[in-house]
């Protein structure tokens, strides 16, 4: 099976986000979870009820975009539709943006060590 | 295809992750071509390595809306990354990064909040690595240093220090990208000196 995000073109990818620009979606972190909060409906985009079906359990951004093949900025604006409707929840790093806190380090060790 | 009436889509491949998980952490391997990046993420990671782009337009700009997208100036750097959940909060990415030009332009973007790097060194291409070493300490990231071998002459520590220009705490260590022991050392290492350096930060590139 081919990925089908490889070969889209770029008219492909400006019709799944409607043209709309990422504004908000930098929130999406490539490690961001993503969790449904509702069901899909009949008559939404393809990608949103594969995201929706996705994130059942929590599901991270980077993982969304592989699965659908396509570019995390994409898959970014497609998160923000849902997001902005209520139908997903974001569980973004905690440690973003700043050292972790020496707590997340020692779960880190602590786990790494346990593999 | 997934079947409308499954419960979950067949992803065998990619396990779901629990319920509770709700802070997903980024380390990320950086290197030159065919040094073993996707070897040591495949080695310790609880899924396969999935690979996924990014889009960015020629001047090297992440691309800001689809606009961008349309343009045919737009290019896409590839990533891959595995898994590994390390507690039932904590979920760690492992990405494989090539450590050519044009992807540090999208390295903010990616990796910003990242915990710290390990730059995969084969010692018959030292020099490979100049280039990732620089931007990551212009960035700030800090990072370990790991020999992979493949058989060339062998190297000093000092030697290979020496060609890199590492600072004496940057930690430099052996390693063997297909051993999930040694790939598990050697992100244990990069943790270790991330804890040293948060009790001295004056040591933070
Ligand atoms: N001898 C030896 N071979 C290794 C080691 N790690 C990886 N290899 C081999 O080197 C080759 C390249 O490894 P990859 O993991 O694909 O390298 P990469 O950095 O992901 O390569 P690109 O993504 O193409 O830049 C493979 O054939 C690996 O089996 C190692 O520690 N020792
Ligand atoms: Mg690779």
């Amino acid at each position: 099976m081919s990925r089908p995000g490889r070969d889209d073109s770029p008219d492909r990818l400006y019709t799944l986000t409607g043209g709309r620009s990422r504004s908000g979606s930098d929130a999406f972190d490539l490690v961001t979870l993503v969790v449904t909060e509702s069901d899909p409906v009949p008559g939404m985009q393809s990608e949103h009820v594969a995201i929706l079906r996705m994130c059942r359990f929590p599901t991270a951004v980077v993982e969304i975009a592989a699965e659908l093949g396509l570019p995390v900025t994409v898959v970014r604006i497609l998160l923000t539709d849902l997001h902005d409707t209520g139908r997903v929840s974001a569980r973004h790093p905690r440690s973003a943006h700043r050292l972790p806190d020496p707590d997340i380090l020692e779960q880190v060790l602590v786990g790494l060590r346990n593999l | 295809m997934a079947s409308e009436i499954s419960e979950r889509p067949a992803r065998s491949e990619r396990p779901a992750l629990a319920g509770t998980a709700d802070n997903g952490l980024k380390i990320v391997v950086v290197g030159g071509f065919g040094v073993g990046k996707t070897t040591m993420v495949r080695s310790v990671s609880e899924i396969r390595p999935l690979n996924t782009e990014e889009t960015m337009t020629k001047a090297g700009e992440a691309v800001d809306d689809l606009d961008g997208v349309r343009t045919k100036t737009a290019t896409t750097v590839a990533f891959d990354f595995g898994r590994i959940t390390l507690d039932a909060h904590n979920v760690l990415y492992l990405f494989g990064a090539p450590g050519q030009e044009r992807f540090w332009f999208l390295w903010d973007r990616l990796f910003a909040g990242t915990l710290g790097a390990v730059v995969l060194v084969d010692t018959r291409r030292l020099a490979d690595s100049w280039y990732a070493i620089d931007r990551l300490e212009h960035h700030g990231t800090p990072f370990v240093v790991a020999c992979n071998d493949f058989g060339g002459p062998p190297h000093t520590e000092a030697q290979v220090r020496e060609a890199l220009d590492l600072p004496p705490e940057v930690p430099l260590i052996r390693c063997d990208a297909r051993s999930r022991a040694s790939s598990k050392t050697v992100l244990i290492t990069l943790v270790e000196h991330l804890a040293r350096l948060q009790k001295a930060p004056e040591l933070t590139p």
